[in-house]
């Protein structure tokens, strides 16, 4: 500025000392006019100067920005070939220590669950598949089971998808939940009576979602049932319907049907109802779950169950069962309670207790469990 | 049969094709952006709200068909919705908007990330390895989503990009003036120190020249423990922090719990659009923050 000042200054001195002392008006408003204009360029100049530095200074900015991203940046490790391309992999592990009143019993003391070895990941830009072994120590040996070992579309139109393998099935709620998302330490009794705890088998599964906003899914299965010599003894079709209420409630009502093999069917349905205040799961939630079964094969047999499971916090739930089982002479039934804490979404300690009463048999049970997962976590679904 | 016919035809309707291109965006800010960008042409829907913790959300049956219309799925990324939209992306069916493809969107790959680490261990806590996931505080972020977001749009609508592209000048021209409006209303917050809840504010306070000190959590994720706030309180009794930040759908007793005994203000943030009553879109969001800031730490 001031080496402007001081050429405009000179400038407008050596104008003076050109123009004899006698100047006429009109000369001196040419003299006015060139300062004006030279004036006016100078500040066009230092304005462009300004708008320049401007830019430069938030060039500078992004500069650090990027500066601090290039620091914080983790250094990737580089391809090695064979290990490229991994897919997901956790593992959950759990255990029980479970007492019975009365006499000592069969599976009293402490147990390790099933370690679940789970593994999933993009096959291709049409496929993905998904695995889960389980690993159990029953009877004194180790045993290696395949849970579910399926492939299945990404890139069907229409809204359609299928899966191909072996799964859990898709009927019912709890049927294609992994035990280690259960809220209880053990299965539904109508599950464990009608299912040998669920249904899983090799096939093929078809599901369509309908483009509509309420949730509507329709899906049928095709599986290998047993004895059934040509390999394709059951099928299955289930129906899932579902919306939000409100912000704080979403529902799941659905119905299945079960053909297990010419003379037993599964009919089921199944009703869910999630409650967080403003939809806000994480503080605090309350879910309620029922389910009806029926099996009618050389006689008709039903049972049902209903629970509810509320976290007044983050890491407590508090939870409550009622299950019973209408059979051929027996009407048992069962009352359970249970507390869990989890430190983390990755760990869960349970204590639960159950009344059990039957034509036969009553009893009281108390058990605890731990449920903890290393590796990559799938999203749960609803 | 007919009358079948028509009455599936009147349930199916609503969710049938419309000619407005189906923007499912995991969080508000997104939605609001889509709505600035896309405008008439963009029917945008957000997942969750300002009162929800993003991090925490059911894969329910609603969300799954809202993903299974759309075209263009738009989330902050990051991992921030990892226990929930890939269950969404599974189960809706919709190939278009898988990632990999134009229809599959994160805003947080267009932004410079800040605290990305290759140390993946869960005894600290809940790390994100790509980097802190909140990047809507800071609206240079905003401006940089705004840019590739109208650029995706044009993607996959080719037939209206001149569209896209105009809404997106006249966004940034009303934003980069609304940015220098609120960087001179910021200058007495710089080098003001802040405590936060849990670390969302990195991007903010960065932007605002606000040192974050503390956090309530000690680990991220994890609730904060009476022996952190007493640790807290001793450091801080004494100053060492102007405020206390927390986000609306957190825990209030932490915060309170410290202001009261180590003298500091506690105030809520809004962290995203809906956040508070004031945060009505982008541009108020903003207004709001740094009204709220300025009334208790802009005495200089």
């Amino acid at each position: 500025m001031r080496v402007v000042g001081l050429m405009n200054a000179g400038l407008m001195l050596a104008l003076f000392l050109s123009v004899p002392a006698l100047a006429q008006d009109n000369e001196i408003e040419d003299i006015r006019a060139a300062i004006d204009e030279l004036r006016a360029d100078y500040e066009a100049r230092i304005s462009e100067l300004e708008r320049r530095l401007a830019v430069a200074e938030q060039n500078s900015t992004q500069a650090v920005y990027a500066a601090q991203q290039a620091q914080s940046m983790p250094s990737q490790p580089a391809d090695s070939g064979s290990s490229a391309f991994n897919p997901a992999i956790g593992v959950v592990f759990q255990g029980f220590l479970t007492g019975y009143d009365g006499e000592p019993q069969e599976g009293e003391g402490f147990a390790v669950g099933e370690t679940e070895l789970i593994m999933s990941a993009n096959v291709d830009d049409k496929f993905a598949a998904y695995l889960t072994a389980a690993l159990a120590f029953e009877d004194g040996e180790s045993e290696l089971e395949v849970e579910e070992a399926w492939v299945e579309t990404t890139a069907l139109p229409a809204g359609f998808s299928a899966r191909f393998g072996r799964m859990f099935s898709g009927i019912g709620y709890l049927n294609a939940k992994h035990s280690h998302t259960w809220d209880f330490a053990d299965q539904a009794l109508p599950y464990q009576a009608f299912l040998d705890g669920r249904y899983v088998d090799n096939g093929v599964q078809l599901r369509w979602l309908a483009p509509t906003d309420l949730y509507l899914e329709i899906g049928g299965e095709i599986m290998q049932g047993e004895d059934d010599p040509s390999g394709l003894g059951a099928s299955s079709v289930f129906t899932n319907v579902g919306g939000d209420v409100g912000v704080s409630n979403s529902w799941l009502a659905g119905a299945s049907y079960l053909d297990l093999d010419a003379t037993t069917s599964l009919s089921m349905a199944h009703f869910v109802w999630k409650w967080a205040p403003q939809g806000n799961w994480k503080e605090r939630n309350f879910v309620f779950q029922t389910e009806y079964l029926e099996r009618r094969g050389t006689s008709t047999e039903s049972g049902w169950y209903a629970q509810a499971v509320f976290q007044p916090i983050q890491r407590w739930r508090f939870g409550a069962r009622a299950d019973q089982l209408d059979l051929d002479g027996d009407d048992p039934r069962r009352y359970t309670v249970m507390m869990d804490w989890s430190n983390s979404e990755f760990s869960r300690l349970r204590l639960q207790f159950a009344r059990s009463e039957s034509a036969f048999d009553d009893g009281n049970q108390w058990g605890l469990q731990y449920i903890h997962s290393i590796g990559a976590h799938g999203a749960h679904t609803f | 049969m007919r009358r079948l016919m028509l009455t599936l035809l009147f349930v199916l309707a609503p969710g049938l094709a419309s000619a407005e291109l189906e923007i499912f965006a995991c969080e508000p800010e997104w939605a609001a952006l889509a709505e600035e960008i896309g405008g008439d042409l963009v029917d945008a829907y957000s997942a969750t709200t300002a009162l929800q913790d993003p991090h925490y959300i059911q894969a329910r049956p609603s969300l799954i068909a809202k993903v299974r219309n759309a075209d263009l799925v738009i989330c902050s990324g990051a991992q921030l919705e990892i226990g929930w939209l890939p269950a969404l992306l599974q189960k809706a069916n919709n190939r278009k908007v898988l990632p990999g493809n134009d229809g599959y969107m994160e805003a947080s790959s267009f932004v410079v990330r800040l605290d990305a680490t290759a140390n993946l261990d869960r005894a600290k806590g809940d790390i994100h390895p790509q980097g802190n996931p909140h990047i809507q505080t800071d609206p240079h972020n905003i401006a940089a989503v705004a840019r590739a977001l109208s650029e995706r749009l044009a993607k996959i609508d080719h037939v209206n990009s001149e569209h896209y592209a105009k809404n997106l000048k006249q966004f940034i021209t009303k934003w980069e003036q609304a940015l220098s409006g609120w960087e001179d209303l910021a200058e007495p917050l710089r080098g003001k120190r802040a405590i936060t809840h849990h670390k969302s504010w990195v991007y903010l306070l960065r932007w605002l020249g606000i040192e974050e000190v503390e956090h309530l959590e000690a680990i991220p994720g994890l609730p904060p423990t009476a022996t952190h706030l007493a640790k807290l309180t001793t450091e801080f009794s004494s100053g060492g922090a102007d405020v206390i930040i927390r986000s609306p759908y957190q825990h209030a007793k932490p915060s309170e719990w410290l202001s009261e005994r180590a003298g500091i203000p506690a105030i809520i943030l809004p962290l995203t659009v809906g956040g508070t009553e004031g945060a009505t879109d982008l541009f108020s969001l903003f207004d709001d923050i740094l009204e709220r800031l300025i009334e208790v730490m802009g005495d200089a």
